[in-house]
């Protein structure tokens, strides 16, 4: 558990965080630029002198009143947005630089050969970073971070200074991270897809201020903080892979006690899945539809009813199993079916991404 | 050619100028950290203080310095009390007036190479478990050594231009304050123009070759 208290005042800004987040798996800290998610990260990172509070990671306190332990004696790893890597050292020696100075305290078990080979930079340890890519300095710069064996990984936007391209470079580490990295994962972010794709937990900031914690699902199905998953809202749920159709290319993925027809994309069967669905692609019937087009019919039961970005629409609420959908339909169609809380219905869905 | 006499003033020269740029590094070098990573009210007169010699006359300068290192100045009522004597015309007096006259031209290059590094590379070593000391050694001296390369060669070549202090607080004696430029003063004022002319040339050659050092020489700009 990581209890992190901070105020912090600065000319036209102001930071006022309490909040406690798990110590296991991704949380996101995501908000537009200047909601305040970068300086919460410095503040924990303790790069942010002037803030007032108190934090605990795991009961072992690094600030409070009459404590401040410096940056270089806490055991985190930090990504920067640029890879900030030293020009006058090799790749070998960036990553060399961190790993000499932090004992083989109890962190992540990680090795600088099994971050090398996670990041998939052997190929580049005689480098200058001058000579790298900004894809492959960022890759640089997160296994120089681990190399430290951290117990907590802060992460700053690690992705929004490179292209397209890049981003799609990087991700599937990051997911390699996601599956086999023990430690916690701060991960601050102001893209919707990175938190879809990474994200375990979702703190929500804006202005300074922390609009909403908690899990991923729960909290992307919160009908008052609609939260645009690239175009649209929508929900992210966790899975498996359960089962294959080769004949049409398909996938089954159980999650929330239910099962969702995806294209293949070649996962084996039992490995972890995610998938996305967009609220704009969940319509809502009384009874089961055979004769349509439509492969993912399930039962669900209406939660809540809530605004959307339009008067004409409405986003609901439903409970699929145990995660909560969002389903976008218009007022006129609500009021037909007569939606209203704990009634039971039929939801088709007409697109699964698989993340 | 030179005459022995030139040889030990150009000797003399070089070894005030080596004197002075070693003191320099170690003194000038935490005054420009301070002054490049403060916030403090005082960075302003400090900053200033360390720039007068630049527009101070050389004059003026070792005038004071006569003043505050001679038998009734603190300096000198100091330096008499611990033994050492009195530092005007002497070498290490000349090397104290040195000091001050070419401290700017060591501050301000590595001032500007510290501030160009900026937090970020500091911060990253912080998160490296490296501490503030082995931060500075190991992360901001490495990246501003175009800096201190610039830096040293200023002081050095400025230290070797000096005249007017030399004057004002070292006077005239042969071997011990006698530098390069003072003898050429000492030709002129005697008439001597053809030895006047070989010792000017040296030190124009010098002058002129230490320059160009300086403007062809590109430090790899090397990106983060």
């Amino acid at each position: 558990m990581i209890e992190a208290r901070f105020q912090l005042d600065w000319p036209g800004f102001s930071l006022d965080v309490d909040e406690r987040l798990p110590s296991q798996g991704v949380t996101a800290l995501f908000g537009h630029s200047g909601s305040g998610k970068t300086t919460l990260l410095r503040c924990i990172a303790g790069l942010e002198h002037a803030a007032r509070g108190a934090l605990t990671f795991d009961g072992e306190v690094w600030q409070d009143a009459g404590t401040w332990l410096p940056t270089h004696r806490r055991p985190l790893g930090y990504v920067f947005q640029e890879a900030s890597l030293f020009p006058h050292l090799s790749v070998l020696g960036n990553l060399r630089y961190g790993q000499r100075r932090s004992r083989a305290a109890a962190g992540n078990g990680f090795s600088l050969e099994h971050a090398i080979e996670l990041l998939g930079i052997g190929h580049l340890l005689g480098r200058r970073p001058a000579a790298l890519s900004g894809g492959e300095r960022q890759r640089v710069g997160i296994a120089r971070a681990l190399a430290v064996n951290p117990r907590l990984l802060l992460m700053d936007e690690p992705l929004a200074a490179l292209d397209l391209a890049r981003k799609q470079e990087i991700l599937p580490y990051l997911e390699r991270l996601h599956d086999e990295l023990a430690i916690p994962v701060l991960y601050v972010s102001h893209a919707p897809d990175e938190v879809a794709r990474l994200a375990d937990h979702l703190v929500v900031m804006d202005g300074g201020r922390v609009l909403a914690s908690g899990p991923l699902g729960e909290t992307l199905s919160r009908l008052d903080l609609p939260i645009r998953l690239g175009e649209d809202a929508g929900v992210v749920l966790d899975g498996h892979v359960a089962e294959r159709d080769e004949r049409w290319h398909l996938l089954r993925v159980q999650c929330c006690g239910a099962g969702l027809w995806v294209r293949d994309s070649g996962a084996p069967i039992g490995h972890a899945a995610r998938v996305r669905i967009l609220a704009r692609d969940v319509s809502i019937a009384h009874a089961p539809s055979h004769d349509t087009s439509i492969q993912n019919t399930l039962p669900a039961r209406v939660e809540s009813l809530g605004d959307d970005a339009h008067p004409a629409l409405a986003l609901v609420r439903l409970r699929v199993g145990s995660s909560a959908v969002l389903a976008r339909v218009t007022r006129r169609s609500a009021d037909r079916l007569g939606l209203k809380p704990d009634l039971d219905v039929w939801i088709q869905i007409k697109a699964v991404a698989l993340l | 050619m030179l005459s022995s006499t030139d040889l030990e003033a150009l000797a003399l020269t070089l070894r005030l100028a080596a004197v002075t740029t070693l003191i320099l590094f170690a003194v000038g070098t935490p005054i420009a950290w301070w002054l490049a990573r403060t916030r403090s009210r005082w960075k302003g007169p400090v900053g200033a203080v360390v720039a007068l010699p630049l527009v101070l006359p050389p004059s003026v300068l070792g005038f004071y310095l006569l003043a505050t290192m001679g038998p009734n100045g603190p300096v000198g009522q100091l330096t008499q009390a611990l033994g050492i004597g009195l530092l005007p015309f002497t070498f290490w007096g000349l090397v104290v007036g040195s000091v001050l006259y070419s401290l700017p031209f060591m501050v301000q290059p590595v001032q500007n190479a510290f501030e160009a590094i900026g937090e970020r590379p500091l911060e990253a070593a912080a998160t490296l478990r490296a501490s503030p000391l082995d931060r500075f050694f190991t992360v901001a001296l490495p990246l501003a050594l175009p800096g201190f390369v610039t830096a040293g060669i200023l002081s050095f070549a400025h230290t070797v231009g000096e005249f007017g202090v030399v004057l004002m607080i070292g006077g005239n004696i042969p071997g011990v304050t006698r530098v390069a430029s003072v003898q050429i003063y000492d030709y002129v004022e005697a008439l001597e123009y053809g030895d006047a002319h070989r010792l000017a040339a040296v030190l124009l050659v010098f002058s002129f070759v230490v320059l160009l050092a300086l403007y062809s020489w590109r430090p790899d700009r090397r990106k983060v």
